[in-house]
């Protein structure tokens, strides 16, 4: 096979054999493609409706229109309250059933796949940098602006250029310590923000099967971290076991193409990753939290976000959490993705966990991740959080230090009141 | 021909630099204008006059998918913005709204602060009228010039033209 992953889902779109998407579908090549969703949230739906209602076109098709309020949800002030009700009408008034609000909503990216809505073999566009996510799935899925999203209800397609593609092949056995996250923020610290520029990263190797569906969603989620369009895994037995869930359904199975398809082959070791932090302000400046000799007192800690908001993700905060509490003066978010999970984790008791423990647990929102709300930062301080981004001013004061890492370190720094592995707490 | 007094920045100039999300419950560029670089240049918004230019290392305009920010930007009166590399999002919107961008690593490393800067979008040709050099820069795309010719990604829909 000589198209990547990538290549082989534009190709099935756009009704070109192998032989012809050789020819048609070269990276750099600019394509015209029909979108299975277009997705945006309370922040940029309101943009895409506004640039929508001035172009005096009518809706291309209201089932491939899906919008989340989950940025300001529930709603910061008036000014947000009021960008929720511009799309709340807006859905009503064109008969969009996929308008998610209080109640059915939760954090966008864990709400798509859990609701069949982000299947294999589509192609979704997004108004939100982390649309990328859906690649987990393997799906060809990147996000774009408002004035995009206009254009697809529009017209029901989007323009695209054909990216180049790296290919990590997943090799080893990684350590029970370790999560997606680690995983994710080891490939960024060694190819840098802007490593994968334009380019589609893909996974490969026997790694793979060691990876949940819930690690390929976080790291295919911090794909735009490393600059890249789209982030994709195989279409494997995990894969169809999720979707026979989702949506019901399973998927012919897609994988890579062969080394020659792309731009660059590198190998990753699972079992070398360890527990890893992203120091402020990129999420490149990564260094295994073992190594890291200056003690790192928290303020803050946030376990949720489009990366981490997933049951797995409760589950391994909740596991080193149990039977221990969060330091004195450690304010501790607990934020479910979605109210399924929410639901799952409090009939599993992670919740009571988490209450016991010192921690308090919110509704599904973006919230504290970029400075939204529910989480703010004052000057001088610092969050150790699961979210994606620690540039500067990201959770609230310019002044204020956000180091990224996973759940479980996450929480383990919230017990020790500074900077620690779940591995270290155990020592 | 596009012609503007420089601003320069670094690499990696992310969306939250470029606007802070707390100021997203809004898409009105004046009002966005107000807080564009506010946390790291907060003397930017009150120097920049119509028709300056932002000159910027590699990726700018990392992060989020917000088109508040070359709105933003946009809402200065900045005319073109000549970095390194763009990330590949803000480089979208940027052509979709209508906001000039160029790429020219050369003209990046060449030009300074405060220096007086001519660029000919359709040849890509950056002139540091300062120094006296010239820089070629990567013009648009053929398929991106009909965007921007068509006044944007919304008018070429509308003309059919996509």
């Amino acid at each position: 096979m000589k198209l990547t992953m990538t290549q082989q889902i534009l190709a099935r779109k756009l009704g070109l054999d192998n032989s012809q998407a050789e020819q048609q579908l070269k990276a750099g090549s600019l394509i015209l493609v029909d979108v299975d969703t277009a997705l945006s949230n309370d922040v940029t739906a309101p943009v895409a409706v506004d640039v929508f209602n001035k172009s005096g076109c009518s809706l291309c098709n209201a089932d491939c229109v899906t919008f989340v309020m989950d940025h300001f949800t529930p709603n910061r002030d008036i000014k947000t309250a009021e960008l929720c009700k511009t799309v709340r009408e807006f859905s009503k008034q064109h008969g969009v059933n996929n308008f998610f609000d209080v109640g059915e909503m939760g954090i966008e990216h864990a709400l798509l796949p859990e609701k069949g809505i982000a299947k294999p073999w589509n192609v979704i566009i997004g108004a939100d940098s982390h649309t990328c996510t859906y690649g987990a799935l393997g799906t060809f899925s990147t996000g774009v602006g408002s004035t995009d999203i206009a254009a697809i209800m529009m017209s029901g397609k989007v323009w695209l250029k054909v990216p180049s593609a790296i290919k990590f092949n997943l090799k080893g056995k990684p350590s029970p310590y370790i999560s997606g996250k680690d995983v994710i923020l080891y490939i960024i610290g060694l190819i840098g923000v802007d490593g994968a520029l334009y380019r589609s990263i893909e996974f490969d190797g026997e790694g793979v099967d060691y990876m949940s569906m819930d690690d390929r969603f976080t790291i295919c989620n911090m794909a735009i971290e490393c600059g890249a369009k789209n982030g994709i895994f195989p279409i494997d037995d995990k894969t169809n076991e999720y979707t026979k869930v989702s949506c019901n359904a399973t998927f012919d199975a897609l994988s890579c193409g062969d080394d020659e398809a792309y731009e660059k082959v590198i190998d990753i070791d699972l079992a070398a990753i360890k527990p890893i932090v992203s120091f402020p302000h990129l999420p490149s400046n990564t260094k295994f939290v073992e190594d890291v000799k200056e003690e790192i007192k928290v303020d803050q800690v946030i376990i949720g976000s489009c990366t981490n908001g997933r049951l797995s993700d409760l589950k391994s905060a909740a596991e080193v959490l149990k039977g221990r509490k969060v330091a004195k003066g450690v304010r501790t978010i607990i934020i479910p993705g979605t109210n399924k999970i929410y639901l799952q984790a409090l009939k599993a008791g992670y919740i009571e966990t988490f209450i016991q423990g010192g921690a308090i647990v919110s509704t599904p929102t973006c919230g504290p991740c970029l400075g939204g709300h529910m989480g703010i930062l004052a000057s001088g301080e610092v969050a150790v959080t699961t979210t994606n981004r620690n540039f500067i001013g990201r959770m609230g004061a310019k002044d204020s230090y956000i180091y990224l890492a996973s759940p479980a370190t996450a929480m383990a720094s919230a017990i020790a009141g500074k900077l620690a592995s779940a591995q270290q707490l155990e020592d | 021909m596009i012609q503007g007094k420089v601003f320069k920045f670094g690499d990696d100039i992310d969306t939250d630099v470029i606007i802070p999300a707390t100021y997203l419950n809004t898409h009105d560029a004046k009002e966005l204008a107000k807080h564009c670089m506010e946390y790291t240049n907060p003397e930017f918004y009150g120097q920049v006059k119509q028709g300056d230019i932002m000159v910027a290392g590699r990726n700018f305009g990392c992060g989020s998918s917000r088109e508040h920010a070359p709105i933003a930007i946009k809402g200065c009166g900045v005319s073109i913005v000549i970095a390194k590399s763009f990330a590949r999002i803000f480089y979208r919107n940027a052509i979709n709204i209508g906001l000039y961008i160029i790429e020219c690593p050369e003209a990046v490393d060449g030009i300074k602060e405060g220096d007086e800067v001519s660029v000919d979008v359709d040849t890509g040709v950056i002139t540091d009228l300062t120094t006296g050099k010239s820089y070629q820069g990567q013009a648009f795309p053929k398929f991106i010039q009909n965007i921007i010719e068509c006044g944007g990604l919304i008018n070429t829909i509308k003309q059919n033209k996509l």
